[in-house]
C-alpha cells in the first residue's frame, strides 16, 4: 500500500495493491510471535509478572490493532466509493416510515460520514423529501455503527461481541429515527434548509477502479494518521490495566451491582469523541476484568454517537428544541442497551 | 478564464483541495478566480452533499472526494 502513495502513478494499482496485501498479510502472522520474542527474550521479562504481561499485552496489540485498522479502513473506503449520498437519499425518499427508517439505519453504517459532510448530508436529505425521522435514524447510525469501531471489535472481542454492537446500535438508530419521527418536530429544523433547491440535481460522478483505490488509500492515510496516537495511549492504558487493576475493582465500580454505573460511563464517553479507537482496547482490557457486556457496549455508542462538536456542526441546521430532543432520545436508547444487555447477559 | 469554486465548510480536506487547486493554477499559469464557498445552503444547492466539492465554471467535477494533481489539470485544459 505504501507504494501507491509513495510511487504515485509508476506502479501499476493491480500490482501495488497484490503487494501490499501480501505485506499485511506477512506482518499479522509475524506479530505475536515476534511480539513474545521482544518482551520475555529480548528485554528478558518473567511471563505472568505484572510487568511483563503489561508489556507483552501492549507489543502485541499495538501492531495487530494498526494492522486492523488499516486493512479495514482500507476495504470500507473502497466499497464506500460504490454508494452515493445521492443514490440513499433517492432510495429514502420513497419508503414508508419503518423500512424507511430501518434502510436509513443501514445504510448509515456503510456511507460516508464525517462531521464535516453531516449538514450538506442533512439538508440534501431534507431536500430529497425524505422523512426527518428517517434522516435521524441515519445521523445516529452514521457515526455510532462506523467501520472502525466494529471491526475492532470483531479483532479484540470476536464477531459476538462485534454483532451485538451493531445490531444494538441500529436498534438504537431505529428507534431514534422512529420517535423523532413521531414528535414531528419539522418547525425546530432551521427555516432556510427548506428552502434550499439543489438547480442542477446532485451531482454524481463515477470514479474509475484506480481512483476507487488511490481514493481508498488516501483515507485510509488520513483515518490512521489522525488515530493512531489514541490507539497507542489507550493500549497503553489497556496494558496497564491488563497487568495491574485487581479484577475485583472493576467489578465493583463498573458491574452489574452498581445501577450507577451505565449512565456514568455514557456521560463519560461523551467528551471521549472520535477516540473510539483508542477507547476499545481499554475496554478490552476492562471487558477481561469482568466490566459487564452492557456497560462496555453503552461506553462505547455514548463515545461514538454523542459528541459536542457534532452537536455545534448540528446546530447549523437545527434549534436547540431538536438538537436537545436528539441527544435526549439517542442517551435513552444507549441506556436501555447497556442495562438490557448487563440484564440479560448473566 | 475559470471560475473555480472549492466547496466545503472548512474542513481539512476542503483546505487541502483549495491548496491543490491553487498550486496548478499558478503552476500552469492559468487565468482562474478561485472562490472558497463555506454556506451549506449554497453547497447543496450547487448539488454538493458530500464535501469538498469543487465546481469549475459551473460545472460539479468532484463530490466527496479529493482529486489528483493531474485530474484538475486536465479538467482546466492544461494537462
Amino acid at each position: 500500500m505504501t507504494a501507491i502513495a509513495t510511487r504515485g502513478a509508476h506502479v501499476p494499482v493491480p500490482l501495488a495493491l497484490g503487494l501490499a496485501v501480501g505485506a499485511w498479510l506477512a506482518a499479522w502472522f509475524v506479530n505475536l510471535p515476534a511480539a513474545s520474542w521482544v518482551a520475555f527474550e529480548v528485554l528478558g521479562l518473567e511471563r505472568g509478572s505484572h510487568l511483563g504481561e503489561a508489556v507483552g499485552f501492549f507489543l502485541y496489540d499495538v501492531p495487530k490493532v494498526l494492522l486492523l485498522l488499516t486493512g479495514i479502513v482500507w476495504l470500507v473506503s473502497f466499497l464506500r466509493s460504490f454508494v452515493s449520498p445521492d443514490r440513499v437519499r433517492r432510495v429514502l425518499a420513497g419508503r414508508g416510515t419503518v423500512p424507511g427508517t430501518a434502510a436509513a439505519a443501514g445504510f448509515g453504517v456503510i456511507t460516508p460520514f464525517c462531521s464535516c459532510s453531516a449538514v450538506p448530508l442533512f439538508i440534501g436529505f431534507v431536500e430529497a423529501g425524505v422523512p426527518l425521522g428517517t434522516t435521524f435514524a441515519f445521523l445516529v447510525a452514521s457515526p455510532m455503527v462506523n467501520e472502525v469501531a466494529l471491526v475492532l471489535l470483531w479483532g479484540l472481542f470476536g464477531p459476538g461481541v462485534a454483532l451485538a454492537y451493531m445490531a444494538a446500535g441500529l436498534s438504537v438508530a431505529i428507534v431514534a429515527g422512529l420517535v423523532i419521527g413521531r414528535l414531528g418536530m419539522e418547525r425546530h429544523v432551521e427555516d432556510y434548509v427548506w428552502s434550499v433547491r439543489a438547480t442542477g440535481g446532485i451531482a454524481e460522478i463515477r470514479p474509475t477502479p484506480d481512483e476507487r483505490v488511490r481514493e481508498a488509500w488516501r483515507s485510509t492515510v488520513e483515518i490512521v494518521r489522525r488515530v493512531w496516537p489514541f490507539v497507542v495511549v489507550g493500549i497503553g492504558v489497556g496494558a496497564l490495566i491488563h497487568g495491574f487493576v485487581p479484577t475485583d475493582l472493576v467489578v465493583s465500580l463498573g458491574g452489574r451491582d452498581n445501577p450507577l454505573a451505565v449512565p456514568a460511563l455514557v456521560v463519560l464517553g461523551v467528551p471521549l469523541y472520535s477516540n473510539a479507537a483508542g477507547t476499545i482496547p481499554i475496554v478490552e482490557a476492562l471487558l477481561g476484568k469482568g466490566l459487564p457486556l452492557g456497560s462496555a457496549l453503552a461506553f462505547m455508542m455514548a463515545i461514538t454517537a454523542l459528541s459536542v462538536p457534532e452537536l455545534v456542526i448540528l446546530r447549523r441546521v437545527m434549534k436547540p428544541r431538536l438538537i436537545a430532543t436528539f441527544v435526549a432520545v439517542v442517551a435513552g436508547g444507549i441506556l436501555a442497551v447497556g442495562y438490557g444487555f448487563n440484564l440479560f447477559l448473566s | 478564464m475559470h471560475v473555480i469554486e472549492v466547496l466545503g465548510p472548512g474542513c481539512a480536506k476542503c483546505q487541502y483541495l483549495e491548496r491543490v487547486v491553487r498550486e496548478v493554477v499558478d503552476g500552469a499559469g492559468v487565468a482562474a478566480e478561485i472562490r472558497h464557498v463555506t454556506d451549506y445552503g449554497e453547497i447543496v444547492s450547487r448539488g454538493v452533499m458530500a464535501t469538498p466539492g469543487l465546481v469549475i465554471d459551473g460545472q460539479v467535477v468532484l463530490a466527496g472526494r479529493l482529486p489528483t494533481r493531474e485530474q484538475v489539470a486536465a479538467w482546466l485544459g492544461v494537462a
